[in-house]
């Protein structure tokens, strides 16, 4: 996987693929934020999602640290809504849009997106099995029919599967910690 | 998290990030692209101003009958990038 440094490189380049893959790497995190986060539905949080992607796409050449893709985006994201948040008709006049706990859920988001690292460097077939299984939501059956195995095998791949993510997880956290990164 | 890095925190961490609609995803990735027709349309109006005043007047009806392509946001963008002359 490409460091988010490079990949914003590529992008400033007019790489178009690499461009696909920023909005591939983050679109979900983006996602969370909106609907999660700030709880905004339908053609407002489709608004906003778009909204971001396009003021990243026109900006990026504003970044001042290409590695801070991460914050940047969150940052961009939670203007997004804000805005989206004051536009909307209240009954009560109020300063504060933000939805109570908005910053314990995107400390969360933050978190889950350094799994979702960690997972990018797992097997496809693990990779494959535990998105299917915790972010799609699919059952056992499900999961079985769709990669040709016995509903009896998948939880166990998913228990083996959880356990070298969590191995690979704490591996990248130590080495964050001896190179002195936050993560 | 700590070295407390439960089975259980992962699975709720993997859980907390669902994918976005495949659409909305394939709207963004495509930026580049609607950029670069905003970029031409633009162009070729103030290469034309029979084209510019086409635009202004009706811009949707202009597009297509320019056979190009009569997106929302394609046209919202244009209508911005027209406004700020």
């Amino acid at each position: 996987m490409l460091p988010d440094a490079e990949l914003v490189r590529r992008c400033r380049d007019g790489d178009a693929l690499a461009w696909g893959e920023l909005v591939e790497r983050f679109s979900r995190y983006v996602y969370a934020i909106v609907v999660q986060g700030y709880r905004l539905r339908d053609h407002d949080a489709e608004d906003v999602f778009q909204d971001v992607f396009a003021k990243a796409y026109e900006n990026l050449g504003r970044l001042r640290d290409d590695g801070a893709l991460r914050p940047w985006l969150a940052q961009l994201t939670r203007n997004a809504c804000i805005d989206r948040l004051r536009s909307a008709p209240r009954e009560e006049a109020s300063e504060d849009v933000e939805p109570p706990g908005v910053d314990d859920t995107l400390a969360l988001l933050d978190d889950a997106l350094a799994v979702r690292e960690a997972l990018a460097a797992l097997s496809d077939d693990c990779r494959e099995i535990l998105d299917r299984f915790f972010a799609l939501d699919e059952s056992y059956r499900t999961i079985g029919g769709e990669l040709g195995i016995p509903s009896g095998t998948v939880a166990s791949r998913i228990s083996r599967c959880l356990e070298y993510l969590r191995k690979e997880f704490l591996g990248r956290k130590q080495e964050a910690a001896a190179s002195g990164e936050v993560q | 998290m700590t070295d407390g890095a439960t089975i259980g925190r992962l699975a709720e961490l993997l859980r907390a990030l669902p994918p976005a609609p495949r659409g909305w995803v394939e709207a963004a990735q495509h930026l580049p692209l609607v950029q670069h027709e905003l970029d031409e349309i633009v162009a070729r109006a103030e290469a034309d101003a029979a084209f510019r005043e086409a635009l202004v007047a009706d811009l949707e009806s202009a597009l297509a009958q320019a056979g190009l392509r009569v997106e929302p946001r394609l046209v919202d963008a244009l209508r911005r990038r027209l406004a700020a002359g």
